[in-house]
């Protein structure tokens, strides 16, 4: 440790960054981020200023463009608090984009075929969507506690192979009737549709859903006994170990929330704006790998991921504007996504100042 | 005997060292204008307790690290080692206690990794035949093409010592190189070192084993807290006062406290138990502690003092004999079972301790979340919590008087403070105190001894173990001494007397009588 | 009759297998130097893209894999700097950089889409290939110099790490690189360069997609093929010689989901290659094999100096 004394206090590089410390790094990297990113713009010979109005505009400049960021803040909200609380115990989830299809599958099958009385339908294609994307995750939870595999390796694999299987079924045993070249579904009954609010496209049921489950996280992070043996578990393993808690236990519980509510957000994103299901991109939209970077940039805290999600629906949002008017690729999102991220981790570095109590006497002796 | 003075005197220099002083933050002295001259061909020992400063010298020495004051002398001239790799180009090589080796390469692929003069294409294959010559004629028998995870502790040492010959080591530093062998190994390294002697080699040999002082070294330097005790030949100096060099004359005023109860709090049975490297550490221990004793545990860093508290607080598996809690048996049961039954455990690794990131109220409920008052169901009564937290933090002392800081901001002092609150609040039957005021300031350690005395008298019992004689002086009503994974000699005492230091010394040193 | 199909499959599985193998070997080097490097698709993706501009406005096809090259490798220093020089969590560098490197790819390869090469790498040509017997011509027929190449790369390769000094001190410094330190090896700087090094060959990799393969430009380039490499080295167990049979395994499959999806859906056999890596991990994890066959020791693990065990 460097210490530099300073009256009474001293400055000392410590791993606990402070609260301020944190915003201010983490709205610095966000604006490195799109100092950067307007190079872009040049490419397209469009001034960088321009660039921005577009997008700004494109994500809040008017009623339509908010509701367009709030569609997007959904999904990114219910998987970003279910990768909070995975975070916030060293389960690195990287296989939301999967699990988000998974509960797209299920949701699609309660749907199309099985047969339910109407009023049943919308409450069932969550339950089994959840149940779904929990059940997707636990299967790298299994292998993780039973035999070591790093989570972030099975998990990325495990999109892969749930992608296939949403290709498998669209283009093969439900298929839609008197579709062809893209492939997709037949559409939903009205009774499997999500209302929304208004005229807006927003799905008011899932939005409520999410701020209860940010709510809900917080409170259960900070004053349940469960929740205190996960950050335990996610802080100091070893300690944990000393307490007697089953970080199994833990493992298990972090990848079943994060990819039940992965699942979840699935059956959102086919219930409230497909109304079928499709190729699998256009479902699930990057929004696993986007809501690595909401949790990542809130700290795995889940109140902060109120926040970060809706930044990150802005940033979608504005993103599909840029296409729209000025027909930069969408792709260009990921460019941004991917500098606030680079510029996160290599800030944090920078955050690690703070300021210590205490005073320090001269002890002649050094345990070697 | 004078004869032999004379001999050492005449030889060439090869290493002086000259006033070097190092300080460690936050203002730790670890060498203390150390002086002394190692003479060419011979085995130089360097003796002292854990904390002597033995290792960061040597550290110096080999360029790990860079002396605040001082120089240090090779040969007749003054040389400033700032890396590894100039130590090397200057001929020392050092084997650590720790060995640095990469299990899954091959013995020749570890000798010749990162020299510069090895050729470019098939280095290990071609060094095959210089290894084995080197082997042989320092009597290191090993294969080249072994794989270094097969080899045994002592093989793997060797593969050490011959990483440092082929390097043309001609100044060779042994970190208490002994602690991992058998008595054959030891023999045999032993031969290798006089092999190395005849050749004109020079070594430097740390350790804290009277005996080993007596049967391989030529010359001895004592250090203890940072400063040279004194530089002697063993042959002129008996045992007992190089033991009272490396523990020092200072005597301790004990307030006499009288042990209330004949009650057995802690018993264990013939416990034996592996250490982490496939080597035993405990061997055979039994050992009492009564209701309202302290037992200390003397001995010298690494002799199994850390497995002892791991076996008894649950975390290392007991491979024979049985320890029980008054009457109960405890072996091999969860840490948890254990902890509830009313043992309290304050671990040397501090991280094992706390969780950083967690707020002081927070760290001080870790034992007791699930318990009642503090729990309710699935919820946790956080504001009984925070009564609690506030009424600790004011019995305790701790500083600064919050709850809601991450403990990660505290002092090392404070921070220790919370682990001790923490565990002996719960009014525990045995404590299990590991180095408890390790690092801390005057001040800090004063009020630790404090609290378990105060624990004491509440009728608990504790086992405390602790690399510091005085402080094991201090507070312990018994002591026992711990060496290569035996108890090797107990004493119980009302008042420690200067005699008494000196035997525990000796003890700790590895000398029977 | 079956031979043609087994060596048809095998012909198509070089061709497919060649940037994978290329990507792979890169990403065996960086762990091998104890550095993740999850950034492997962005790599591939701006090889792709560079090696196409470059091809495309220069019509010297050999400029291009040559662009595509170095892009990789001034990209993955960008890695390099965060996780060597900063310490930061390698997982999420690298998750960023895809992110970024894919991107910047498909945005500014908007302007391109759909452009072909005039001048794209070309297999063998016939008169070179009736030199060899009819079994060698049939399984080479749609292979090129990068193909070949890319096969020695991989003995290169395995010579380097196991017979030189060089690929010693590498392997050292992924094993325990506070040895290394000990012993006065620089272990920043072969982990740079380590890293550097997988990112020319991912770049290589990415650029053969885009020279060689299917010489247009299109969005999705490489589909995924960097995260398959970053698999593929954990199946090829860290060894550059298992790396081929690999690729071409993982090749072969897709080419058979092709070829047989009137029986099997294509889509099983195309979710076969990211379930061995796996079951490869499932056998690698078992502590007695760890020390035989390595996960390299400090593999994603900064290293400070100071921090002894």
């Amino acid at each position: 440790m460097d210490r530099r004394k300073f009256t009474r206090f001293h400055i000392e590089v410590s791993v606990q960054p402070s609260l301020a410390s944190v915003i201010f790094f983490s709205l610095l990297a966000i604006i490195l981020a799109f100092a950067c990113g307007g190079i872009i713009f040049l490419f397209y010979h469009i001034s960088p200023w321009v660039g921005y109005q577009t997008f700004f505009q494109g994500a809040l400049g008017s009623w339509y463009a908010f509701s367009e960021t709030l569609k997007r803040t959904i999904p990114l909200l219910l998987v970003g608090e279910g990768l909070a609380l995975a975070f916030r115990a060293q389960v690195l989830n990287i296989g939301a984009e999967g699990q988000i299809l998974l509960g797209a599958v299920a949701a699609t099958w309660v749907a199309l075929f099985s047969g339910l009385p109407p009023f049943l339908l919308l409450p069932v294609m969550f339950l089994l969507g959840f149940l779904a994307g929990a059940g997707w995750a636990l299967i790298p939870a299994f292998l993780k506690t039973r035999f070591a595999v790093n989570e972030v390796l099975s998990t990325l694999m495990l999109n892969y192979v749930a992608s296939n299987l949403v290709l498998y079924l669209i283009g093969g045993p439900w298929k839609g009737k008197g579709v062809r070249g893209f492939t997709y579904t037949d559409t939903f009954p009205e009774a499997a549709w999500l209302k929304t609010m208004g005229i807006t496209r927003v799905p008011y049921f899932t939005l409520l859903v999410g701020i209860v489950i940010a709510v809900g996280g917080y409170f259960f992070l900070k004053k349940s006994a469960l929740g205190f043996e996960l950050r335990v578990v996610g802080s100091s393993p070893e300690t944990a170990k000393l307490l007697g808690i089953n970080e199994e236990k833990i493992v298990f519980l972090a990848m079943l929330l994060s990819g039940g509510l992965s699942g979840f957000a699935g059956v959102g994103e086919v219930a409230g704006i497909h109304h079928l299901l499709r190729h699998p991109d256009h479902i699930s939209l990057g929004y696993g790998y986007t809501a690595i970077i909401v949790a990542w940039l809130a700290r795995a805290n889940p109140l902060a991921t109120i926040v970060t999600s809706f930044l990150f629906g802005a940033l979608l949002s504005g993103g599909d504007a840029l296409r729209v008017s000025l027909g930069i690729p969408f792709q260009v999102v990921s460019v941004f996504n991917g500098l606030i991220l680079f510029f996160l981790i290599s800030t944090e570095h920078l955050s690690r100042y703070r300021i210590i109590w205490g005073d320090t006497k001269v002890v002649e002796n050094y345990d070697s | 005997m004078l004869e032999e003075k004379n001999r050492w005197e005449e030889k060439p220099v090869e290493v002086a060292f000259n006033s070097i002083t190092k300080r460690f933050p936050p203002d730790i002295l670890a060498n203390n204008q150390v002086s002394f001259e190692v003479k060419k061909g011979t085995v130089h020992a360097l003796l002292g307790e854990n904390g002597a400063g033995k290792t960061t010298l040597m550290n110096i020495l080999y360029g790990l690290l860079l002396p605040d004051e001082g120089e240090i002398i090779i040969r007749g001239k003054p040389t400033k080692i700032s890396s590894p790799r100039e130590a090397i180009n200057l001929g020392i090589g050092m084997v650590h206690q720790h060995f640095k080796l990469i299990p899954t390469h091959t013995v020749s692929e570890n000798i010749v990794l990162g020299l510069t003069s090895t050729p470019f294409f098939f280095p290990a294959e071609k060094a095959e035949f210089e290894i084995k010559s080197l082997s042989e004629k320092y009597g290191l028998k090993i294969d080249p093409r072994a794989r270094v995870w097969q080899l045994s502790a002592g093989e793997k040492q060797k593969v050490e010592i011959l990483k440092a010959l082929y390097r043309r080591a001609n100044i060779l530093i042994l970190d208490e190189p002994t602690s991992v062998l058998t008595p054959q190994e030891a023999e045999e390294l032993f031969a290798t070192l006089r092999a190395m002697k005849e050749e004109g080699k020079t070594c430097i040999f740390i350790t804290h084993k009277l005996n080993e002082v007596k049967e391989i070294a030529d010359v001895v330097t004592v250090m203890r807290k940072g400063k040279v005790v004194s530089t002697t030949l063993p042959s002129q100096v008996s045992l007992e006062e190089l033991a009272r060099m490396t523990v020092g004359k200072e005597v301790i005023s004990v307030v006499p406290r009288k042990i209330t109860s004949d009650k057995t709090i802690l018993q264990l049975q013939e416990v034996s138990a592996m250490g982490d490297r496939d080597f035993p550490a405990l061997l055979n221990i039994s050992l009492t502690v009564r209701k309202g004793e302290i037992v200390g545990v003397a001995g010298i860093a690494g002799n199994g003092q850390k497995e002892l508290a791991e076996v008894i607080v649950g975390l290392r598996p007991v491979t024979k004999g049985h320890i029980f809690l008054e009457d109960r048996e405890i072996t091999n049961l969860l840490p948890r079972d254990i902890a509830s039954s009313g043992v309290a455990y304050i671990p040397e690794d501090r991280h094992l301790g706390l969780v950083g990131e967690m707020s002081v109220a927070e760290n001080l409920l870790l034992r007791g979340y699930s318990q009642p008052p503090f729990s309710q169901g699935f919820w946790v009564d956080w504001e009984k919590a925070e009564a609690y937290s506030e009424k600790l933090i004011s019995n305790y002392q701790i500083s600064p008087p919050l709850s809601d800081i991450p403990v990660r901001i505290l002092s090392g002092g404070n921070r220790q403070r919370v682990v001790i609150a923490r565990e002996l609040e719960r009014k525990p039957k045995l404590v299990i105190a590991s180095h408890p005021t390790a690092g801390l300031d005057v001040s800090g350690v004063e009020a630790i001894h404090k609290l378990l005395i105060k624990a004491q008298e509440e009728g608990a019992g504790i086992l405390l173990i602790s690399g510091d004689l005085d402080e094991l002086l201090k507070l312990s009503n018994r002591i026992v001494i711990m060496f290569r994974g035996e108890i090797v000699g107990e004493k119980e005492k009302e008042h420690w007397t200067e005699e008494d230091r000196r035997e525990i010394g000796l003890r700790m040193g590895g000398v029977k009588r | 009759m079956i031979l043609e199909l087994i060596l048809g499959t095998l012909n198509r599985a070089l061709a497919y297998g060649t940037p994978l193998l290329l990507a792979t070997l890169g990403e065996i080097c960086v762990e091998r130097a104890g550095v993740l490097n999850l950034g492997v698709e962005g790599m591939m993706m701006l090889g792709a893209f560079s090696s196409f501009v470059v091809a495309y406005v220069t019509s010297n096809p050999w400029l291009g894999i040559l662009g595509g090259a170095i892009a990789g490798g001034l990209f993955s220093l960008i890695h390099a700097f965060s996780s060597i020089t900063l310490r930061a969590n390698q997982t999420v560098s690298g998750l960023a950089l895809t992110m970024l490197g894919t991107g910047i790819a498909e945005t500014l390869g908007r302007n391109w889409e759909g452009k072909v090469l005039s001048s794209p790498i070309k297999p063998f040509s016939e008169d070179f290939l009736s030199l060899f017997p009819p079994g060698v011509r049939t399984l080479f027929r749609d292979s090129n110099l990068l193909v070949v190449g890319s096969i020695i790369l991989a003995l290169v390769l395995w010579f380097f790490l196991f017979k030189t000094k060089a690929g010693l001190s590498l392997r050292s410094c992924g094993e325990n690189p506070a040895a290394c330190d000990a012993l006065g090896i620089n272990v920043w700087k072969v982990r740079y360069m380590a890293v550097f090094g997988g990112g020319v060959m991912a770049g290589l990799g990415g650029a053969y997609i885009a020279v060689a393969y299917r010489p247009a430009w299109s969005s999705g380039m490489t589909q995924g093929m960097g995260w398959l490499a970053v698999a593929l080295t954990i199946f090829s167990f860290w060894n550059p010689l298992y790396a081929p049979l690999g690729a071409y395994l993982f090749g072969a499959l897709f080419h058979l989901a092709f070829r047989l999806q009137v029986f099997v859906a294509p889509e099983i056999l195309n979710s076969l290659p990211y379930l061995f890596p796996v079951v490869a991990l499932v056998f690698v994890s078992r502590l007695a094999f760890r020390k035989k066959i390595g996960v390299p020791g400090s593999l994603g693990k900064p290293y400070e100096r100071g921090e002894w065990e």
